[in-house]
């Protein structure tokens, strides 16, 4: 059976879909043991994976669904998923997130969507099932199968909600559709230039009919990377993301904020090296030359808007425009250590995300709002969320020893050896526009200010709260655990990960980036 | 004077000039991409959420069109095996008439190699490979199967799309996007924060309840 | 906004046209596309491999067959979806329909009924011969779903609504488009726990009493009845639920 844990990662979401929507009419409470359960099944396949992968001499693991294997029929024949490092490391980050978040929604589904329990955990296990396999995958069009798959049960796991969700939902629709069409458009060309759609089989005859100057194989580059940066929300494209996710419902963003874009971040890097191959991505100087700027723009704009925003699931929305230009930033620098930063952002950025949309979740259940005036004295009546939310917050501005602070190390040096100085100076200012939120953050729960400067507190330690908001009273233990738990993976890849950097380099290894100032 | 703006006219409208090329032996590509402007025109310009959605109908159709444009073969017939490359074969009508069998043939590939395939599976009925001449005479089916999946999922978009817009029509009654815009924009401004560390007595959860439902 | 509408389009357009000075005329015979070894192999040795003279479905089915379980999957979840969106909860559930303009009540007409009558059952033969004949001609499953949900939205528009959810609730569809899922998903399993790869259909021959390229024929005709399920399943859902903004009563 470990032979096929490639196919289980798949085959437990999709079952436990499908049953979710048989039995969800009728026994509604069954959904949520069902959806667990699958994740958990999903879980253990992608460790097994992740094993066989580490045992494997190649690094890498290949299955051919239908049996179509390389040896016996032309490559490109079947479809074909390729296990390596970085696709295995980030398709695990996609199934234990969803896991946790799985836990988590019980309560927050049952209260913002009742009665639709049936619908919304059907459309979570695909969500993941397509995600798991956008990382996974090693044929151009099954990835925008799935690209699509993710995409459409997001829209629905985001208007579920809310007419307003609604609203925002329809602006997601007609920019991802351009981004997904965008990216069909860009294989279709690659397609009739190479004749396959095998990622590997691409790059092989790209090197062997010299294809790096023909004018359409350049034009399908820059609509794939057109049509994900659009996917990806970055700057300008952005416009979709806080909308969508400030008004969807709590487990919808809890999913789709640490996990989307980040996949995406991964397609962007598969197409840069696996498919194009290095040679004609970055030699091109004047992509080299001009997406750093975009970025240091990016950047800049993300961090001052998330600056002026007075509501925290908000201001959290626009970090993660501004994280996704980090992500952008690392791989285009073209440089050893920014691509090292780039993956591990995206492993780090999914689980501190992870963690702060999770506790934001807990305040808005608990206050009913995620404004800044409704967040105080939370650290006195429920310091454990608070605890896990500030580790996330930490991770983000970047301090010892979480996650953060080794991923934007390995961004800064990435960005210091290839003499990007914008892109050094874009990083710095935002992390000082980061601590600037959390640590106001800080101050607003435990001062009693209120916006308008108002001191309605009495004297030191009186907050001018309700005696109802002073006792303890933290929240549910299925939202609580998986809050706690997400924290200390922030906490164990901050402290372990030079043996994550480790297999990462190790998938970098074949691709000769150059390390130094000498590029 | 004459020589010189005859060499010009070439370079558009001779043989090899820019607009025989791109407009004649390139006129598929020309078509798709017109198609594809007007829909992505349509999607990002127009205000009413419907023109909106036709026009993204429109942008998928094109890129549809490109792709099986792709799998065409001049002189080769649909992708499907005709009579005589059947894996399970029209045996009795080929036993009586061989002759008559090639040349109702839609695809053009010569007589002997047809009659040659003929004679060598006229004694078996296992299927064969078909060589690199008859393979010629089909088209591609790859970029056909591709666009089976598109068009399907061209349809599932349009299908939530077109149920957001209900959702949207029934929330603020109107499906011009910038009265969607001025609706969202009063709500917003008469949102109250609802207020749960008020020390006065409770009458803020009335209004945040309302403005929850919305 | 419309003035960066058209700079965006006409940007776009020029990268294209840019592009296609660089292709090959329509229909050359040596374009990767048209002489790649994959391309080749598709059609010259469908009929060794799997014994369907249609490459089209061969290839659909079988040689990209995960491809189009996740076809099948997008449509379910289209389905899904859209019965999420549209459905009302709570208090909206009691808020009067929106009264429709110029709307005036008839009967069914005599002369539509009775000829829906005679044309609904020969639709849906047509539907099935569609799906089964899909490895020999045009078809498969599909093409033949979509026929069969079409055939229950003439009977919706041809009466009322309520008659045709009389014969496939929305209830009923959802679990109709889940037992298509878990045929496709079902038979991949199943092949995966004989031995081979998910979705080998190859590996069926040792519970069939078939050839392997037999085997595979079969399992494509299987895999083939499971989509039309899914499709008709939700081609109904979707207009039921559509036509009447989440009521499911009323209707056109």
């Amino acid at each position: 059976m470990s032979e096929n844990s490639i196919a289980l990662i798949f085959a437990f979401p999709l079952f436990g879909a499908v049953l979710c929507a048989l039995v969800g009419r009728k026994s509604r409470n069954l959904c949520h043991p069902i959806a667990v359960a699958s994740l958990a099944g999903a879980l253990w396949g992608g460790i097994e994976t992740l094993r066989r992968v580490i045992a494997s001499e190649a690094n890498e693991v290949s299955y051919y669904f239908g049996g179509w294997n390389a040896d016996a029929y032309p490559r490109g024949v079947g479809i074909e998923f390729r296990a390596d490092y970085l696709g295995t490391l980030i398709m695990l980050v996609v199934v234990g997130v969803a896991f946790l978040v799985a836990i988590y929604s019980k309560l927050p589904v049952a209260e913002e969507t009742p009665e639709k329990e049936g619908s919304f955990y059907t459309l979570f296990l695909l969500q993941v099932t397509g995600l798991a396999g956008i990382c996974l995958t090693g044929d151009a069009f099954n990835l925008y199968v799935l690209i699509e798959v993710a995409a459409l049960t997001g829209y629905g796991l985001i208007a579920m909600g809310s007419a307003r969700a609604a609203a925002a939902t329809f602006n997601y629709v007609i920019l991802g559709t351009i981004g997904a069409s965008f990216y069909l458009l860009g294989v279709g060309y690659v397609y009739m230039k190479t004749g396959t759609l095998n990622m590997v089989g691409i790059q092989e005859v790209i090197t062997a009919d010299g294809l790096a100057d023909s004018a359409a194989m350049q034009v399908a580059f820059v609509f794939i990377c057109l049509g994900v940066l659009i996917k990806m929300a970055f700057f300008p494209f952005h416009a979709w993301l806080p909308n969508a996710y400030f008004h969807a419902p709590t487990a919808t963003s809890s999913l789709l904020a640490p996990l989307v874009t980040k996949v995406m971040i991964y397609v962007m890097i598969r197409m840069t090296l696996t498919v194009f191959g290095v040679d004609f991505s970055f030699e091109n100087t004047l992509w080299t030359e001009v997406i750093p700027w975009l970025v240091v723009i990016a950047i800049v704009c993300a961090a001052t808007m998330a600056l002026a925003q007075r509501d925290v699931k908000k201001m959290l929305t626009y970090l993660i425009v501004a994280e996704v230009g980090y992500m952008v930033g690392g791989i285009w620098v073209y440089n050893y250590y920014g691509f090292i930063g780039s993956i591990f952002h995206v492993i780090s950025d999914a689980c501190m995300t992870l963690c702060l949309f999770l506790g934001v979740g807990i305040i808005l259940r608990k206050r009913k709002t995620t404004h800044f005036d409704g967040l105080r004295g939370l650290f006195r009546k429920m310091p454990f969320t608070m605890g896990g939310f500030f580790v996330g917050g930490f991770s983000i501005i970047g301090l010892p020893p979480t996650c953060g602070f080794f991923s934007k190390w390995y961004l800064i040096t990435g960005g210091m050896l290839a003499e990007r100085w914008e892109y050094m100076v874009a990083l710095m200012f935002s992390t000082m526009v980061m601590v600037v939120l959390f640590f106001r953050l800080i101050e607003r729960i435990h001062l009693a200010v209120t916006e308008s400067g108002e001191n309605i507190g009495h004297g030191h330690g009186d907050l001018a709260l309700p005696d109802s908001e002073t006792f303890f009273d933290e929240a549910h233990w299925t939202m609580l655990v998986p809050l706690l738990l997400s924290a200390s993976v922030v906490l164990v890849i901050g402290i372990f990960n030079q043996d994550i950097v480790n297999l990462i380099q190790d998938f970098l290894e074949p691709f000769d980036l150059p390390k130094g100032t000498d590029r | 004077m004459r020589a010189v703006s005859e060499a010009d006219s070439s370079i558009m409208f001779g043989e090899d000039g820019l607009l025989n090329e791109l407009l004649v032996e390139r006129f598929n590509y020309c078509v798709y991409v017109v198609l594809l402007l007007i829909g992505l025109y349509a999607m990002i310009a127009k205000n009413n959420l419907i023109k909106k959605l036709i026009g993204m109908s429109i942008f998928q159709t094109a890129i549809i069109l490109f792709y099986v444009s792709i799998g065409v073969k001049e002189g080769g017939t649909i992708p499907i095996y005709v009579a005589e490359h059947d894996p399970h074969g029209n045996h009795a009508e080929h036993a009586a008439h061989p002759e008559e069998a090639n040349a109702t043939e839609g695809s053009e590939e010569n007589a002997t190699t047809a009659t040659a395939s003929h004679e060598a599976d006229h004694g078996h009925h296992a299927p064969r490979s078909l060589t690199d001449e008859e393979t010629s005479g089909y088209a591609n089916p790859l970029p056909h199967v591709l666009m089976l999946t598109a068009i399907v999922v061209g349809v599932a978009t349009l299908g939530v799309a077109l149920a957001l817009t209900q959702r949207i029509y029934r929330a603020y009654g109107t499906i011009e996007e910038d009265a969607v815009l001025a609706a969202i924009l009063a709500e917003d401004a008469a949102t109250v924060i609802p207020d749960v560390l008020s020390t006065k007595p409770k009458r803020a959860k009335a209004k945040s309840r309302k403005a929850k439902q919305a | 906004m419309k003035k960066l509408a058209l700079a965006v389009t006409v940007l776009t357009g020029v990268l294209l046209l840019y592009a296609a000075q660089d292709f090959l005329a329509w229909g050359d015979l040596q374009s990767p596309a048209s002489a790649s070894p994959v391309s080749k192999h598709f059609i010259a040795d469908t009929g060794v491999d799997t014994e369907v003279p249609n490459m089209v479905t061969a290839v659909l089915a079988d040689y990209r067959g995960f491809d189009t379980m996740f076809e099948t999957v997008v449509i379910f979840i289209a389905g899904i979806a859209i019965i999420g969106i549209l459905r009302r909860t709570g208090a909206d559930a009691d808020a009067p329909a929106l009264k429709r303009e110029n709307e005036i009540a008839t009967e069914p007409d005599l002369i539509v009924t009775n000829t829906v009558r005679l044309l609904v059952p020969v639709i849906q033969l047509f539907a099935f011969y569609v799906l089964a004949h899909g490895h020999v001609s045009p078809g498969g499953g599909f093409q033949g779903g979509v026929i069969m949900g079409a055939s229950f939205i003439l009977v919706a528009l041809a009466w009322d609504l309520p008659k045709a959810m009389d014969r496939l609730s929305v209830d009923r569809a959802v679990m109709l488009a889940g037992v298509g899922i878990l045929i496709y998903a079902g038979i991949g399993l199943f092949s995966m726990l004989l031995g081979g790869e998910f979705l080998d259909y190859a590996e069926l021959s040792h519970v069939l009493p078939v050839s392997s390229e037999m085997a595979r024929y079969h399992a494509m005709l299987g895999v083939e009845i499971g989509v039309a399920f899914t499709v008709t399943a939700v081609m109904f859902a979707i207009y039921a639920n559509l036509s009447t903004r989440g009521r499911l009563e009323g209707g056109l």
